[in-house]
């Protein structure tokens, strides 16, 4: 058994971590919840934000917390974009093609990445990029810490917009019933591209939080896009606080499950086998995910 | 009346090519020019995919030397034959059986590949049903050349070499140093290459007094070393040997820096990361020190130390194992081309079998290939000093004397 501040270091560790795959989840289910599609771009699209962090560290020196409104505009621009002119106009309003067109972009992506910054893991250091806090003998990274904070408050922000403004109305109105959205005249392809974008948005900022402790290459979207859709069906397929809630718990999963695997000598990608045995659960006890409506 | 000689199509034909035969210039240019048939190389590594950065790097060096092959006059007993390489993308052991089928039906005469152990495992076996020799450029993995097939030649160290040449210069620093340290803990990736090198440690470290105090397996990729970096702090081994890809070996560090956990020594057996110039580039503060068993030229071989210029001048390069493998690789087996004077497989495979090439830079002087094995191939160690890569050991190869433990 791991002594206090081990298990203690461990729990912080997968909160932060938890923080991250929130921020990449919660726009993978705001677009779930309003286009009702699975976004197969949405790693793509990290990766996209992640070079975009890089290079406006490496070309113009902007440090990634202050690139956080520059790169989630950016991303939001790219998302509306693609889904006003791209998936939008290709799927005919048929699921099947929205998928396969995402998966398109995805590609499209990738290989636009290695073409211009070749297959090369890319890095930057930053001043604080080892700084940490130190809290009852557990150092807490300052990375992680921005990426929690910042999960929180993206959460919260969203929240409030889908909630308390009439643009949430609106995004509510036509995730419930899109013909009767549009006859009260919302005009749906505009809502739609403003999900994709704030989508979009969110992974955005997520990179802003991640660069500073790790790296990008073409194809580092991968890794956490898996993670991003065990996390939305976790939490439950639209949901903002699922999400949320699903990422602290798959963060606290892996991190508690890779703790468990070295401690017992099974090595540390246990980690992976938490996750799963976690989301097994779930969908055996409430399939619905933790927050979502049953039916 | 006189009547002209009659000249045929036929007879024009016939003169002409004799005139080509003899060597004139009047005879048809296509002819007394005709170039050798190019000989085909496959030339097969992952350049897409999670370890598309060393398959690239693979790629480059083997490109350098086709081109430099072929801008000398190509083969010269095949009467200047080019290299022609059929470059292909090999992310996973089955994309590399298909990749080696595809070169065959293309007629390769050779292939040189394929980076990673797993998928060198897969392309030997495939180039090995249709007698196709195969240069493994770095699979480590010793099963690659154990296996009994005859048309696998690989140039460099497997790990068993590299990891019994690890412990005894570990024991060697360690001697040198009044025997500080005492215990090791291992932190591997969980493929063939990690989990095998660790294995081989945990055997061999024993025996010559440190205590293994615990092996810690990880997936590939990790997104998050905290754990491991936590276990390493409770543990507190005197060294940390990583055996890991550049991406994980990058975070590991980072992360025991930003944990503040300094071990007597990081000593890397085949480090991702270790021997990487840019590595060194993009973390000097955490790189300096850090000690690695690797792949490594002879620090004074001119033609070495003209490669690195040439790599180095080329854009966001790096002149890492990847590049001088391949490099050497390829001109391995453009010196069986000339010694086998043809391009047919099984004649390259007994060029290869009985080669004794010392025309390369590697530390380990003329090839000799038992089983598939080139019997001299050994690692070095190197340690990271003022953001710069210097061989430590073996004492007759060093360029600056070894610092262990780490004043750090």
């Amino acid at each position: 058994m791991p002594d206090a501040t081990i298990l203690a270091a461990a729990l912080v560790n997968g909160a932060t971590q938890g923080a991250i795959y929130a921020l990449i989840a919660l726009g993978l289910t705001l677009i779930y919840g309003v286009l009702h599609i699975i976004n197969f771009a949405h790693g793509a699209a990290l990766m996209a934000a992640l070079y975009a962090v890089l290079l406006l560290f490496t070309g113009l020196g902007v440090d990634p917390y202050v690139a956080l409104p520059i790169v989630t505009a950016g991303m939001f621009a790219l998302g509306y974009a693609l889904q006003r002119m791209v998936i939008g106009p290709a799927s005919h309003g048929r699921d099947e093609n929205i998928l396969l067109v995402t998966l398109g972009v995805a590609i499209l992506l990738e290989n636009l990445a290695l073409v211009a910054f070749k297959s090369d893991t890319r890095t930057i250091d930053t001043p604080y990029a080892f700084a940490t806090v130190d809290v009852g003998g557990v150092l807490i990274a300052v990375p992680k810490l921005a990426a929690l904070g910042g999960a929180l408050a993206m959460t919260a922000a969203l929240f409030w917009l889908i909630e308390r403004t009439d643009l949430g109305r609106a995004i509510r109105a036509v995730a419930k019933e899109r013909q009767g959205a549009r006859l009260c005249g919302i005009d749906v392809e505009h809502v739609f591209a403003l999900c994709y974008g704030i989508g979009l948005a969110c992974v955005g900022a997520a990179a802003c939080f991640l660069l500073p402790s790790y790296y990008v290459n073409p194809t580092v979207g991968g890794g956490f896009v898996l993670i991003a859709f065990t996390v939305v069906v976790l939490g439950g397929m639209g949901s903002f606080v699922g999400a949320l809630v699903g990422g602290f718990v798959v963060g606290l999963a892996e991190s508690l499950g890779g703790l468990a695997g070295i401690t017992l000598g099974w090595g540390e990608n246990m980690g992976q086998l938490g996750i799963f045995l976690v989301f097994i659960a779930v969908l055996l006890f409430r399939p619905q995910g933790l927050f979502g409506a049953r039916g | 009346m006189v009547r002209r000689p009659r000249s045929s199509r036929r007879s024009f034909l016939k003169q002409s090519a004799a005139l080509a035969a003899a060597g004139s210039p009047l005879g048809f240019p296509g002819l007394a020019l005709a170039q050798p048939a190019p000989v085909k190389i496959a030339v097969i590594h992952p350049v897409t995919g999670p370890l598309a950065y060393s398959g690239q790097l693979c790629r480059l060096g083997a490109r350098i030397a086709i081109d430099e092959i072929n801008a000398a006059g190509g083969i010269k007993a095949l009467g200047g034959a080019k290299l022609e390489p059929i470059y292909a993308d090999a992310p996973s052991p089955q994309a590399g059986t298909a990749e080696v089928e595809k070169a065959n039906e293309a007629g390769a005469a050779a292939v040189v590949g394929a980076y990673a152990s797993a998928i060198c495992l897969a392309t030997t076996q495939a180039a090995a049903k249709h007698s196709l020799p195969h240069l493994v450029d770095v699979g480590v993995a010793d099963q690659i050349v154990e296996r009994g097939l005859t048309n696998v030649f690989r140039f460099g160290p497997g790990y068993r070499k590299t990891t019994s040449d690890a412990v005894k210069y570990l024991h060697t620093l360690n001697t040198l140093a009044g025997n500080r340290a005492k215990s090791v803990l291992i932190v591997h990736e969980e493929s063939l290459f990690g989990t095998g090198t660790a294995n081989l440690l945990s055997q061999e470290l024993p025996k010559l007094g440190f205590e293994v105090k615990e092996v810690i397996k990880h997936a590939n990729p990790t997104r998050d070393f905290a754990n491991i970096v936590l276990r390493i702090k409770t543990v507190n081994p005197d060294i940390v040997i990583p055996a890991n890809y550049y991406n994980e070996y990058a975070l590991l560090v980072r992360t025991m820096r930003q944990q503040g956990v300094k071990p007597m020594a990081i000593f890397s057996v085949l480090g991702g990361a270790a021997s990487s110039f840019k590595f060194v580039a993009e973390f000097p503060d955490i790189a300096n020190g850090i000690i690695d068993v690797n792949h490594w030229y002879n620090p004074s071989s001119k033609a070495a130390a003209a490669l690195r210029r040439k790599v180095e001048g080329m854009k966001d390069q790096y002149f890492t194992y990847e590049v001088f493998l391949n490099y050497e690789s390829v001109y391995l087996l453009a010196d069986a081309l000339e010694r086998a004077k043809s391009a047919r497989r099984d004649a390259i495979i007994a060029a290869l079998a009985s080669s004794t090439w010392n025309g390369h830079f590697m530390p380990y002087g003329p090839t000799q290939f038992v089983n598939g094995q080139n019997a001299g191939a050994e690692p070095l160690t190197m340690q990271v000093r003022d953001k710069d890569i210097k061989v430590v050991l073996p004492s007759h190869l060093a360029q600056a004397a070894p610092v262990f433990p780490w004043k750090g």
